[in-house]
């Protein structure tokens, strides 16, 4: 046991004295959290939009202004033409042209009808949506102020609750999707890195002919690294609720516990990559397309799983992120209970147990 | 000039002689370009839906099968109660709760008024705005036919009404990967570039193979093209392979023309591969190595406007976005392939890549030491 020790030392040390890589692994996580809870958001907002205004009457300028006043919506351009709409498109410059046809007020006072165009630079189909959504709600908005507000008949209200995240914060999920990340991250690609460096370099061989049994080895240089997951996680989640405000509703023994069980299980992949390769370039790279992509994509924080085709949606069940972002999700967020998430650990379980047979089993005591 | 075409020669035989790298290169761009763009899909669909009717009107019914045979939406729990649906919520079998209080119906026709409870899973915003707002679509057309049905109106409009008419221009089908797949392909590109030239120096410092080099007669500057030009050739031939599968896979043909493209590029790349240089010439190890390039990379990616819009982020994180090169280039090609843009309307982007390429490979020359 004591041997063991000192190969973990050894390791730690490793880690220790090569600040650079300690530095990254420390600050990796802090920068994500924070780029992604203020810098990064899926809402549209300040967009800059340009006017075609052809009447330039008091009912087109007051729908501009209440246009503009919105927090949607910057108005940057007047344009003077239509061939203009197309050349500012091409710009870059604006995502949406409002376009008012000449005689609106007339039109909408004494024929009760006007016509306004919306054209949105679609290359972007949320963002062209939103903004046509946002845009069409203001122009309701000036009619119906136009009406007095008289009540229609037969009217249906719809009231409307948002579960667990009332002001649609994207922290809310984008937290457990960088737990995952940064777990992946640290465990499995510094793992088989640090292994197959040693192969590399040629110092495994000096390891091997000691006395510790060869799994033992691989054991001792993983724990160092858990060690590193375990302060990310705190740093992770210390961060999310003082500065993000993201709450923790359930319980934090189970969190933990449960991100424990997902870094053993991303140590066991890490193994399981350095035993299949030979230089370090290989390393990174596998874990980078087999961990790194997947994780992103799959654990569901970013894009939508049901919305992919079903061969991939059948593919995201082997990844294990997608658990592990389940479990965060329902216990951190939700708050509920063990009972609530006893099947994605039990799926976790079995995927580590599994992994780390693979890789006792191909664990090559000697060298090729 | 000789000096140069040995050293090219090595490191071409370098490339091609280790199948890994050559897989890497090649075979994992295109299989990322097959995948990313089909699971980066931000259109939601098949969302799912909780019903809780205590009505059992016919009017309820109506809306119902309304609202399923929209297309976004999937029935998946028909409660009676609204605890048990919030339960199907919990555990993700739902995510969206609709319920329709008792006397729905009476109400409706006897007060003229009735209400609806919709309750969204919002710990993803995107998706419950979305699926809320559609859900209040469909609710407002299905009260707009009930109306229809009970009051016969008059001909012209009573009121003033402003008609209010749609263009998506450059993508009308709102086809989601032909945002995407430009956008994906400049990643791609960013990280075969501003690694590999990367890794390749780092391992010659690891491996002890500098050693050779650095007594050697050959110039600092040879040195470094010789790293650099391979790299930027294969950069290029992985672009061509992206653009292609672009076109035959994802039927995106650029409206602008694919020489703006490939300028832009060639300069993108000189900057890409000069920010590896530099950060080789401060690493000792490639794991070292590999990990700073992954982390700048990955701020460089967040922070391009590829999966979330930049007008969106806070002012600091704006300005940040103008030191970031990635974030040009994807503007650039979603500007060309999509809205046909020319040299002239992207001049200023590539004024700002040759000012990082001069940048990053000088200082990355200034840094490069032939003493260990």
């Amino acid at each position: 046991m004591n041997q063991f020790f000192i190969f973990v030392k050894k390791e730690w040390l490793h880690i220790w004295r090569d600040r650079r890589t300690l530095f990254i692994l420390i600050w990796m996580p802090i920068v994500q959290i924070i780029l992604y809870g203020f810098a990064l958001t899926n809402e549209v907002k300040n967009a800059e939009i340009a006017v075609f205004d052809q009447s330039n009457d008091v009912a087109t300028v007051t729908i501009i202004n209440e246009i503009n006043a919105s927090r949607y919506f910057k108005v940057i351009k007047n344009l003077h033409s239509y061939n203009e709409i197309g050349a500012t498109f091409r710009q870059g410059k604006i995502r949406l042209a409002v376009v008012f046809p000449p005689n609106f007020q007339n039109n909408l006072l004494q024929k009760n009808y006007a016509q306004i165009q919306l054209i949105a630079d679609a290359s972007d189909p949320n963002t062209a949506n939103t903004l046509t959504n946002y845009a069409t709600a203001i122009i309701h908005d000036y009619q119906q102020s136009l009406n007095q507000n008289k009540d229609l008949p037969y009217t249906i209200t719809t009231n409307l609750r948002m579960l667990y995240n009332p002001e649609l914060k994207s922290s809310y999920s984008f937290v457990p999707g960088v737990m995952a990340l940064v777990l992946m991250l640290v465990c499995a690609m510094m793992t088989s890195i640090a292994i197959v460096r040693e192969k590399e370099i040629g110092t495994m061989e000096v390891i091997l002919v000691s006395p510790l049994k060869p799994f033992r080895i691989i054991i001792a240089k993983t724990i160092p690294y858990l060690a590193v997951s375990i302060f990310n996680i705190a740093c992770i989640l210390l961060l999310s609720v003082y500065v993000l405000n993201v709450p923790i509703n359930g319980s934090l023994v189970l969190l933990v516990s449960e991100s424990i069980l997902f870094t053993i299980t991303a140590l066991a992949i890490g193994i399981l990559i350095s035993n299949g390769a030979k230089t370090q370039q290989s390393a990174m790279f596998t874990s980078l397309l087999s961990l790194f992509l997947p994780t992103l994509l799959f654990s569901g924080f970013l894009f939508p799983i049901e919305s992919m085709p079903w061969p991939l949606q059948i593919i995201s069940n082997i990844v294990p992120a997608k658990w592990y972002y389940i479990i965060v999700e329902s216990v951190m967020i939700k708050g509920l209970g063990f009972w609530a998430v006893w099947k994605e650990t039990l799926i976790l379980v079995v995927m580590t147990l599994v992994l780390l047979g693979i890789s006792i089993r191909n664990f090559k005591i000697r060298l090729a | 000039m000789r000096v140069l075409k040995f050293l090219l020669q090595k490191e071409f035989r370098q490339i091609f002689r280790d199948p890994s790298i050559f897989r890497v290169l090649f075979i994992a761009p295109i299989i990322q370009l097959l995948i990313l763009p089909l699971a980066a899909n931000y259109q939601i669909k098949n969302i799912n839906l909780a019903v809780v009717d205590h009505d059992h009107s016919q009017y309820s019914q109506i809306l119902i099968n309304k609202i399923v045979s929209s297309g976004y939406f999937r029935l998946t729990d028909y409660s009676a109660t609204f605890p048990q649906a919030l339960k199907s919520v919990e555990l993700d079998k739902s995510d969206l709760i609709l319920e329709i209080p008792d006397h729905f119906q009476k109400d409706l026709v006897k007060d003229n008024k009735a209400n609806l409870f919709v309750a969204a899973n919002a710990i993803n915003g995107i998706k419950a705005g979305l699926g809320s707002a559609y859900i209040q679509q469909i609710i407002q057309n299905y009260n707009q036919t009930v109306r229809m049905k009970w009051i016969q109106f008059p001909r012209f409009n009573p009121q003033p009404t402003i008609d209010v008419e749609y263009s998506d221009w450059y993508n009308p089908n709102m086809n989601y990967p032909f945002f995407m797949v430009p956008g994906i392909l400049v990643m791609l590109i960013t990280i075969i570039g501003s690694n590999f030239a990367a890794l390749n120096i780092v391992k010659e410092k690891e491996l002890g193979t500098i050693e050779q080099i650095n007594v050697s007669p050959i110039k600092k500057t040879y040195f470094i093209l010789g790293k650099l030009i391979p790299f930027w050739i294969l950069a290029l031939v992985v672009l061509t392979a992206g653009l292609i599968i672009a076109r035959v896979v994802y039927n995106i043909i650029p409206i602008g023309h694919y020489i703006t493209i490939y300028i832009f590029s060639a300069i993108y790349l000189l900057a890409i591969l000069g920010l590896g240089l530099l950060m080789s010439t401060y690493a000792q190890t490639q794991q070292q190595s590999f990990l700073v390039a992954f982390f700048v990379i990955m701020i460089f990616n967040l922070m391009s406007g590829l999966f979330t819009p930049i007008e969106s982020m806070p002012h600091w994180a704006q300005v940040i976005t103008w030191f970031n090169p990635v974030s040009y280039f994807i503007e650039v090609m979603r500007m060309v392939i999509l809205k046909g843009s020319g040299l002239a309307d992207i001049k200023n982007q590539i004024f700002a890549v040759i000012g990082f390429t001069v940048f990053f490979n000088g200082w990355a020359i200034l840094n490069y030491r032939k003493r260990s």
